[in-house]
């Protein structure tokens, strides 16, 4: 199954923030199969396209050595159902880093309207926790981000392009 | 303007209510944390977060777990914290009520010994620094 809930990063920061945009397709299964007669992008599933902004924004902190997990959703408020056409657009933001995890705050808005409000905790597994090595195969995180065109946007805090990581 | 411990426990309290789910009343200075109040192992980084914006403080792992201490055989024999651990333990964590740990030092049992009024000493010592 796909697993890619962010169409296309539209900016990132490191250390700092990033955005991005998910059009919401009746042509995805879940979309109308969520809740039938009324088409939307189930509710978890933005926290999930949110999660992946946001988790890939703090691996990147961390130069993609800790394997980052959503541990924990703190707060998660909808304003209004994601619909067929709708393009919503994510803001996540990095509030708190420790050696062991982090939290992001993130927003939906479709339309210049507020659409979700979510609040995220990663954590990084320890070696050994749940499974060993990295969480991706070789390349296949990086493939992923260049989908989602990350490396077009993403610049370091001085505005400088990203470095070439050979570790996704 | 240093903060009172009626305002330190109300703060810690509300970081507990978001970070557990719990009820206000729920939270008093002798509720434990794993025991009374539910918290599992990721619920502590949560927390941790959630004190260190409250407070404007910064928590080093190593003062809320101690494990390094009670994985080190140094410290530990047969699973029961020694008397040279148990000294180690106190000097990391003076603001930490060891009164009944002490009776029975079990180090599986350490997991269930911090209390609400614990973390409060703990920010308290933080907030003074």
């Amino acid at each position: 199954m796909r697993w890619l809930w962010v169409d296309r990063f539209t900016e990132f920061v490191s250390g700092s923030h990033a955005s991005g945009i998910k059009n919401v397709s009746l042509d995805e299964e879940v979309v109308d199969e969520y809740c039938p007669g009324y088409p939307m992008l189930p509710p978890t599933l933005i926290i999930e396209g949110l999660a992946q902004l946001g988790g890939i924004l703090v691996a990147e902190h961390f130069g993609f050595e800790k394997r980052v997990v959503l541990a924990k959703v703190g707060k998660a408020v909808y304003f209004q159902p994601a619909r067929p056409g709708d393009q919503l657009r994510y803001f996540v933001r990095i509030e708190a880093t420790q050696h062991d995890g982090a939290t992001v705050s993130c927003t939906s808005h479709c339309d210049g309207k507020l659409q979700a409000e979510v609040e995220i905790m990663f954590a990084f597994l320890e070696d050994g926790r749940f499974t060993t090595g990295p969480l991706f195969n070789p390349g296949d995180l990086g493939a992923m981000l260049r989908l989602m065109s990350m490396f077009h946007v993403a610049v370091d805090a001085d505005g400088n392009p990203l470095p070439q990581y050979s570790n996704i | 303007m240093a903060l009172s411990q009626d305002e330190i426990f109300e703060k810690v309290q509300v970081a507990l209510v978001d970070a557990l789910g719990v009820d206000d009343d729920e939270v008093t200075r002798e509720a434990t944390l794993v025991g009374d109040l539910g918290a599992e192992s990721i619920d502590f980084l949560d927390i941790v977060f959630k004190l260190e914006k409250s407070f404007g403080i910064t928590i080093p792992r190593e003062e809320l777990s101690p494990e390094d201490i009670l994985t080190n055989s140094q410290y530990v024999q047969d699973g029961i914290v020694t008397g040279e651990g148990l000294a180690e333990l106190k000097r990391r964590m003076p603001w930490a009520n060891l009164t009944e740990f002490e009776k029975k030092p079990r180090v599986q049992d350490f997991g269930n010994l911090l209390t609400a009024g614990d973390l409060c000493n703990y920010v308290e010592s933080k907030v003074g620094e």
